[in-house]
């Protein structure tokens, strides 16, 4: 991952969560032997079914170590993706009892329905295996968003004041903390409507650099989230800004670069 | 699919339509609580330039709020884009403003020429 910019913020950040996706619950002890029902997806681009293992329950087990669980002990060839299990990377969300999470940070105890787990991949984006996605169309919207650093100086001219109090950066402060896990993506149900959308995560670093004293690249990403796709297809149901493990507000971005755009139609410059 | 023109013709016509729409609700509880007939209806509004431009602009304000936001229904459940979204768009807004303002005469104009 690139873009999880967490550079000067401070380790101290991350975990601090605004929706708590369980990582300070205090979890209850299970009885001993009690075992997990989970259902896990199997299959590929062409199609699967649900396989059902029985996964003995722990303390403090994440949707992650469940599945975790199962690739070593009952099916090897069980294809899944996670790197950092502690939230920072943005690799191992899944759909978990049909709701879109990030799994390693996912208590069981929070989302299991009497015992039982329902594991599938993330909504929105083709399967390559099992709970694989291909990542590649939510990053190319990254890219189709103008989801860049629009550099406009060089090392010899003088730095760009960034003043941390400023609304603009405020703005973006609140935006910035994106792990790029998709689950927004997958939450959202114009993306699932239409191609074209280019979706919230990818406006919402849009929304961040348009806000961001030191990008110079304003007329490009207002060009790109005011086209096709872009920010004016949201329709404001706020999905994004529910599931966002992190705790972010895309809805609130895309509402910013609503007002830009439409700031800047009604200037006549379109 | 929006351009940020129709973006902006949608918002601005409900900003027009959201104080026309109470108007309306007040004109109709007013008439029902008094009992006005509808000959007692029509001869207020006959030769009536203001109901003409209060209904006028209503129509002309429905006619644009829906036809966008039926383009968009269209576009994300048909699939509809292109040329074909367009003419559908401008079907939608040329029959309802022509149903409105047709309707408009009706009550204003018809019979007072
Ligand atoms: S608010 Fe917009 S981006 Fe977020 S889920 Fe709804 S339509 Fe998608
Ligand atoms: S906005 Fe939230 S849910 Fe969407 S990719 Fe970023 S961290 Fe994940
Ligand atoms: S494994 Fe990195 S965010 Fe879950």
């Amino acid at each position: 991952m690139t873009t999880a910019q967490k550079s000067g913020s401070g380790t101290d950040t991350i975990g601090n969560h605004g929706t708590g996706e369980g990582a300070d619950e205090s979890a209850g002890s299970s009885a001993p032997g009690a075992a997990l029902s989970v259902s896990v997806w199997r299959g590929g681009p062409g199609g699967g079914r649900f396989h059902d293992y029985e996964v003995p329950a722990r303390e403090s087990q994440t949707v992650l170590d469940v599945v975790s669980w199962i690739q070593q002990e009952a099916e090897p060839a069980l294809a899944y993706r996670f790197a950092c299990r502690v939230g920072m990377c943005g690799s191992c969300a899944m759909t978990v009892n049909g709701v879109p999470r990030w799994t390693c940070r996912t208590h069981v105890q929070r989302v299991a329905a009497n015992g039982r787990l329902q594991i599938a991949p993330l909504r929105n984006l083709p399967v390559i295996r099992d709970l694989a996605v291909d990542m590649d169309p939510f990053f190319e919207r990254w890219t189709a968003a103008e989801g860049r650093f629009h550099p406009g100086t060089t090392r010899h001219d003088p730095m760009a004041p960034v003043d941390p109090a400023s609304p603009a950066r405020r703005e973006a402060d609140a935006a910035i903390e994106c792990i790029n896990c998709a689950v927004c993506h997958a939450a959202c149900d114009t993306v699932a409507a239409d191609p074209d959308y280019l979706g919230p995560a990818p406006l919402n670093r849009a929304w961040t650099l348009l806000n961001d004293a030191k990008d110079e690249g304003r007329d490009a990403i207002l060009d790109a989230v005011a086209g096709r796709g872009g920010c004016l297809s949201c329709h404001s149901m706020g999905s994004c800004t529910r599931h966002c493990p992190n705790g972010l507000d895309p809805m609130r971005a895309i509402a910013g670069l609503k007002r830009a755009t439409a700031l800047r139609a009604l200037r006549g410059r379109r | 699919m929006l351009t940020p023109r129709l973006y902006l013709a949608q918002r601005l016509s409900a900003l027009i339509l959201a104080p026309l729409v109470i108007g309306h609700v007040a004109v109709m509880i007013y008439a029902v609580q008094d009992g006005l007939s509808a000959a007692e209806i029509l001869g207020r509004t006959r030769g009536s330039i203001g109901w003409a431009l209060f209904y006028g602009l209503f129509a002309a304000a429905v006619a644009v709020h829906a036809a966008i936001g039926l383009r968009v229904i269209a576009h994300e459940t048909l699939g509809l884009k292109g040329r074909g979204l367009a003419a559908l768009t401008w079907a939608i807004f040329a029959l309802l403003l022509g149903l409105g303002l047709r309707a408009v005469w009706a009550v204003t104009a018809g019979g007072a020429a």
